[in-house]
């Protein structure tokens, strides 16, 4: 029981990291796969946390009658990532919209096949302008 | 007690986020969301990161979700199914798993005061800080002093997210070449029940965000907390009301304007210090005694990222609703 109680944040840690990982591999849509990718990042927070954490300890806040205080460099690291995080989620969401204006999806496949048939468009205009080339060169 | 705690939460997070792969309606995979941040800031709590937990509860549940609800506004509410086998990615993700949690098997045990990670500068700040800074919030004395360089980084990191996102969106304000009248409305304004408490709300969170930034040094909070409360407030009032109400209040050209003030007045913190012989970011040298200059410092410092937080954030939200906004009104572009 106690080598239960002593790794089992590491294993939800572990778990919810790959619950993210798997949502940003197989996931469709490219908003789903951010919010996997924010799963993916509140898992690794989750453990910094607790690291820092002492059993029977109190928030890292000075107060009277209190000897034991959790270790506060995590939490100041961590702080900061969130806010950091957000702002990164803004700009991977205003690529997102971006994507929509020129694609017109933002599903994964309908991007790639409407990748696949202007490489296509673009190599037969290209086949076709080389033959004119030929052309003009034979003559 | 504590322990139990802990273990419930986090199998309910664990839910949570399995729950999130197999929906296929993004609405309500946002809403899961929203409750899965909610759900890790009470076990920052439950773990005495008090500070943390205040952060993700404003940031996660709060900002991200709506900036997504935007973005789902603005493309599609619902995944299209992809036919693509998914048996490889299960096998890597579960063989990646596997060998993390063999990796657990070296680890600390969770909860020990003997671990590596209490061993180096933790009880030392933990000693020392009271004394050398003066301020109880010992998260608040490392985050501004002991670690204010990384922490300036931080929020020029922020900064130049903001920067980013205008690249890409910008601010459509009333009156662009191609916007029509009429787009920025909403459609709660004629609602009275949600205008009325939005009315009394909205004065009440300020107050809180100037709390949150001045008294973070005593209790939880600071800069990075009160910016995004603050930006919450004005988020509301722009949800409730309209967004040109809220470009009257606060006009996106100020907020491209505190944005880079905020991070510059904490820049310049630093150069006052090295004016005064000290190093960059030594608020020692900032007054006589020593202590009082950390005072100064990092009340000055903390007021620098409250700034440019909530302008970032308040400007992001902008650049968002204001597609929304030209969206609506049957804008093509």
């Amino acid at each position: 029981m106690d080598y239960i109680t002593d790794h089992y944040n590491y294993w939800i840690v572990i778990f919810l990291m790959m619950v993210g990982f798997y949502i940003v591999i197989t996931a469709n849509n490219l908003v789903k796969k951010i919010v996997g990718l924010n799963i993916f990042q509140t898992s690794v927070f989750m453990m910094y946390i607790s690291f820092g954490k002492i059993t029977g300890g109190s928030a890292p806040i000075l107060a009277d009658g209190i000897d034991t205080y959790s270790n506060p460099l995590p939490h100041v690291l961590i702080l900061t990532a969130i806010v950091v995080g957000v702002a990164t989620t803004a700009v991977g969401l205003s690529l997102i919209i971006r994507i929509k204006r020129a694609y017109g999806s933002v599903e994964e496949n309908e991007l790639e096949e409407k990748d696949l048939q202007d490489l296509n468009n673009h190599s037969v205009h290209q086949s076709a302008s080389t033959q004119q080339l030929n052309k003009d060169v034979a003559l | 007690m504590s322990l139990l705690i802990d273990l419930v939460l986090l199998a309910m997070l664990a839910l949570t986020a399995l729950r999130i792969v197999f929906l296929k309606d993004l609405f309500a995979v946002v809403m899961l969301f929203g409750i899965y941040s909610f759900l890790s800031a009470v076990i920052f709590v439950n773990l005495d990161a008090v500070d943390v937990a205040f952060t993700e509860a404003s940031v996660g549940a709060g900002i991200s979700a709506v900036l997504m609800l935007v973005t789902l506004a603005l493309t599609e509410r619902k995944e299209v199914e992809d036919k693509r086998p998914k048996l490889m990615p299960f096998l890597a993700v579960v063989l990646t798993g596997s060998v993390l949690i063999y990796g657990t098997v070296d680890m600390p045990d969770f909860g020990h005061s003997n671990n590596p990670v209490h061993e180096h500068v933790a009880p030392r700040y933990i000693e020392t800080s009271p004394t050398e800074i003066g301020l109880p919030n010992m998260v608040t004395s490392v985050l501004a002093s002991y670690r204010g360089f990384d922490t300036l980084g931080e929020t020029f990191v922020v900064f130049s997210a903001l920067v980013g996102v205008l690249a890409l969106l910008g601010i459509r304000r009333k009156g662009d070449e191609d916007d029509t009248p009429g787009a920025h409305e909403s459609p709660f304004e004629t609602h009275s029940v949600l205008s009325t408490v939005a009315k009394l709300l909205i004065p009440l969170v300020v107050l809180f965000a100037l709390y949150v930034q001045f008294h973070g040094d005593f209790g939880p909070g600071g800069g990075f907390q009160a910016g995004v409360i603050a930006a919450a407030a004005l988020i509301l009032y722009s949800l409730v009301f309209n967004l040109d109400s809220a470009f009257k209040v606060v006009p996106p050209k100020l907020l491209i304007f505190l944005a880079p003030f905020g991070a510059l007045l904490y820049a310049s913190v630093g150069l006052v210090s090295m004016a005064r012989g000290g190093n960059f970011l030594d608020y020692n040298v900032l007054a006589a005694d020593p202590v009082a200059g950390q005072h100064i410092g990092i009340i000055v410092i903390e007021l620098g990222v409250g700034i440019t937080v909530f302008a970032v954030m308040l400007s992001i939200f902008y650049a968002f609703a204001s597609q929304a906004a030209f969206k609506r009104s049957g804008g093509t572009r």
